[in-house]
């Protein structure tokens, strides 16, 4: 029997959804050893040329990590999107955009302006930037349009799974694989990852009260959270009444709170929307002015709630709008 | 009749490099243009951001090194809320950050750079990867390589939340103190990270040493460039990754300046270019005077080989050995061949689990004393490491809530991007004559920015294999005369 193909490949990323697919590799050779990777040009030596050679569908599933903010990464989703049976977003940006998209609260020529003349150490000097066309005394050198807005994949091609987290927990990227090899994938649409909240897994959960209110919030620089007491339960914005479960909890392990990288349940259509109620819903004051006042202590709602989530958040359209009436004044 | 040749990693879109190189009329090198072709402006995003989330958020500019900018971040915000953590709190930190550099220095010999030393620079292509490394230095150290990487990175899990984007560094300290169950597993770990180290730098002497062709290869000209050279070092000017004063030797290997991480504005400074993305750091000391290496060119170099040339040594007895044994083959300090980098970076490998070791042993690492809370209003932090790829630089501005107003990032590869660019240049220029170019050529002079270990951008970088190229020879008019692929 021949082995299902797969491909991994990596958009707007970090590397980090690579680590984990290595660690994986070494973990768990019995599962490289039931399929066939076609390409991975981060491990593997196959090139474009090589997946266009492959007939429409020849994939059993490509695997892609990242966001996607140029065309070329555009180009490549598409190819590898006619190649394959299944495609799988894997990772928070992928999925969500992840924490590059957080670039959506800026405009492209806010970030050339910052990088290249407004840091303290690039002195100013005659404005130089980078442009996307250059001629050198030898000849013309060209670089890649940076683009505006970072989107996730699914807002440029047919998605049909998701595996969450930043990056996803190798048991869940074990799974997926199994699942794929034997055949018994769910739902279209469906996120490979447990369909319940966080506090379901967490080992705390026991000590979080049922009625839990909360009259302060306070970061986690504030306080030495106590190891064994659900952190919300202490004032910390943890996100895991909001977030998906899967991941262990090991940042609560850490005695840190969950910031959401694992996205939401299939409920819930705008993650950061639900992450602020869920949290909203705590304070423990009747008075406006007194909720207010307990609310005013979540200093970055978007960095907090929209983490990893902005590009897919209903907020992503009016950035673009945003962005789309500056982009007269960017430089090439 | 000139033309040009494109050397670009297609299969790696984002956060590669991508060399230009343009032949005159008579066929040879004009200038080689190594391009960055990446911007992704987390300096812009850091606003707004609160304080203490940047460690988690710079993590995810590159997965492969994380820790490096988590622990800068960290650092960062002790200086920003000018918070002294307790003792246990810094050991730990150095202790989990010693593991990584282990693991990301073995990873780099063994699968990236070393395939090129260890099988050979003009071996078959298809044999110049890790398993090629395997098949001459044997299986079992294969074993150890990958045995290694999977317990030190479960260790860093352990300590750190999450070995890839860790989530433990907190202004003042660390989020949780270490058991004295992983304590054990660390001094653990960091004997098999002792004994792993010996063995690397045996495979060296035993395979790149005692061959003259490759010795001769190291020490050529093609692959040299007399640069400053700067690296953290401790109050015995002894290579340190985790803190310290940043000391910076002249191209004779001289002292030219030591300063306190908080002064790097006065002393580094970034040059802009119009066809790159990547900005290029030099000493304001000296000055930029363009793409040069020498005593009156500001460039300089980080990483595993200039941190060796800008200390006195080593703190730790086989690391203080083998960094002797380097200087005394290659005839004193400092050394300015690039491509003793691999070399250097197998000598800091042991340092790093040595310096574990000690650690993993101090009384006080499973303290559970791991927070000093701040205090004071947070306004301007600095934080500096040593990243496996040179020296990173945090610095934050906030209001007096700890959001931040200003974040500026200086990465590993772009202190070294002008001497990177000029090693392109030059390798290029040394090797390439006509457009015939061979596959192993191409390969000689990728391995000029190989050494380097570089990680554009700080986001794509390259893990285990080869990287795959595509060069296309073009006449004037834009017609493509000749493709080589390496695949």
């Amino acid at each position: 029997m021949t082995k299902p193909k797969v491909a991994f490949y990596w958009c707007a990323s970090c590397g980090g959804c690579e680590e984990a697919v290595v660690d994986l590799a070494e973990d768990v050779l019995a599962v490289v050893d039931v399929v066939e990777i076609a390409f991975w040009p981060v491990a593997l030596d196959f090139k474009v040329s090589d997946v266009e050679a492959l007939a429409d569908g020849e994939l059993a599933a490509s695997f892609i990590n990242g966001a996607i903010r140029t065309s070329e990464q555009r180009e490549m989703a598409e190819l590898l999107r006619r190649k394959s049976a299944v495609v799988v977003a894997f990772g928070a940006c992928a999925w969500l955009g992840g924490i590059p998209g957080l670039a959506n609260l800026s405009s492209r020529e806010s970030i050339l302006e910052l990088v290249y003349r407004g840091s303290p150490s690039t002195p100013d000097g005659d404005g130089v930037r980078p442009r996307e066309e250059t001629d050198v005394p030898e000849g013309r050198l060209r670089l890649p349009h940076f683009e505006e807005t970072v989107h996730t994949l699914d807002q440029v091609v047919d998605v049909d799974y998701y595996l969450p987290g930043c990056p996803p927990p190798v048991e869940l990227i074990r799974s997926a694989v199994t699942a794929l090899v034997e055949g018994q994938l769910p739902e279209k649409g469906s996120v490979l990852a447990p369909d319940v909240a966080l506090c379901a897994e967490c080992p705390r959960v026991k000590t979080k009260p049922a009625d839990l209110r909360v009259t302060e919030f306070r970061r986690p620089h504030e306080m030495i959270a106590e190891p064994e007491t659900c952190l919300l339960a202490q004032g910390l914005v943890c996100l895991g009444p909001a977030t998906r479960s899967g991941c262990g909890a090991p940042c609560i392990a850490a005695n840190m709170p969950c910031t959401g990288c694992m996205g939401p349940t299939s409920r819930v259509v705008d993650y950061g929307a639900k992450a602020l109620s869920a949290i909203a819903s705590l304070v423990a004051a009747e008075e406006e002015d007194a909720v207010g006042e307990v609310l005013r202590r979540l200093v970055d709602p978007v960095g907090t709630f929209y983490r990893y989530s902005l590009p897919a958040s209903l907020l992503h359209r009016r950035v673009e709008r945003e962005t789309a009436a500056s982009r007269g004044g960017a430089e090439g | 009749m000139s033309s040009e040749i494109l050397i670009d990693p297609i299969t790696r879109l984002e956060g590669h490099g991508r060399i230009h190189i343009f032949l005159n009329d008579s066929g040879e090198v004009d200038h080689a243009y190594l391009q960055i072709p990446e911007l992704r402006g987390f300096e812009a995003f850091a606003r707004g951001r609160r304080a203490e989330d940047m460690p988690q958020i710079t993590s995810r500019i590159c997965g492969v090194c994380p820790m490096a900018h988590h622990m800068a971040g960290t650092k960062t915000l002790d200086d920003l809320y000018h918070v002294d953590p307790p003792p246990a709190a810094k050991k730990v930190r150095e202790m989990v950050y010693d593991a990584f550099m282990v693991e990301d220095h073995a990873l780099h010999f063994f699968f990236l750079g070393g395939p090129d030393f260890v099988v050979g620079p003009s071996a078959p292509k298809a044999e110049r990867n890790v398993l090629g490394v395997i098949g001459k230095v044997g299986l079992e150290v294969g074993k150890e390589v990958i045995g290694l990487r999977k317990e030190l990175r479960g260790l860093i899990s352990d300590a750190a939340g999450k070995v890839i984007h860790p989530v433990f560094g907190l202004p003042g300290g660390i989020s949780r103190p270490v058991s004295p169950e992983l304590r054990d597993r660390f001094a653990a770990g960091a004997a098999h990270a002792v004994e792993f180290g010996k063995l690397s730098l045996q495979v060296f002497r035993d395979v790149v040493l005692s061959n003259q062709g490759y010795v001769d290869l190291i020490t050529s000209e093609a692959y040299t460039h007399r640069t400053y050279y700067m690296g953290l070092v401790d109050e015995r000017n002894r290579v340190n990754f985790y803190d310290g004063r940043l000391r910076v030797v002249r191209p004779d290997g001289t002292e030219l300046l030591s300063f306190e991480p908080r002064e790097y504005l006065d002393h580094v400074a970034e040059h802009v270019e119009p066809w790159s993305y990547i900005k290029f750091c030099y000493l304001k000391d000296v000055g930029w005077t363009g793409f040069r290496d020498g005593p009156d060119s500001g460039v300089f170099a980080v990483a595993p080989l200039a941190r060796l040339n800008a200390s006195d040594g080593m703190s730790t007895p086989v690391a203080q050995e083998a960094y002797e044994e380097l200087f005394s083959t290659l005839g004193g300090k400092p050394v300015h061949h690039t491509l003793v980098t691999h070399w250097a970076r197998l000598v800091e490998l042991v340092n790093a689990a040595e310096r574990m070791a000690e650690l993993a042993a101090d009384p006080e690492i499973a303290s559970p004393d791991v927070r000093a809370i701040p205090t004071e209003i947070p306004t301007e932090g600095i934080g500096v490491v040593e990243a496996p790829r040179g020296t990173l630089i945090h610095h934050y501005t906030t209001d007096e809530r700890g959001l931040i107003t200003q974040a500026n990032l200086i990465v590993a590869t772009q202190n070294n991007a002008a001497r990177i660019a000029l090693s392109v240049d030059k390798a290029a220029k040394a090797l390439v004559h006509g457009a015939e170019v061979d596959e192993g050529l191409l390969n000689e002079v990728e391995m000029a920015f190989r050494a380097y270990d570089p990680c554009f951008g700080c986001a794509t970088h390259a893990l285990p294999g080869q990287m795959p190229l595509i060069v296309q020879v073009r006449d004037p008019s834009g017609a493509l005369v000749r493709e080589l692929r390496r695949d």
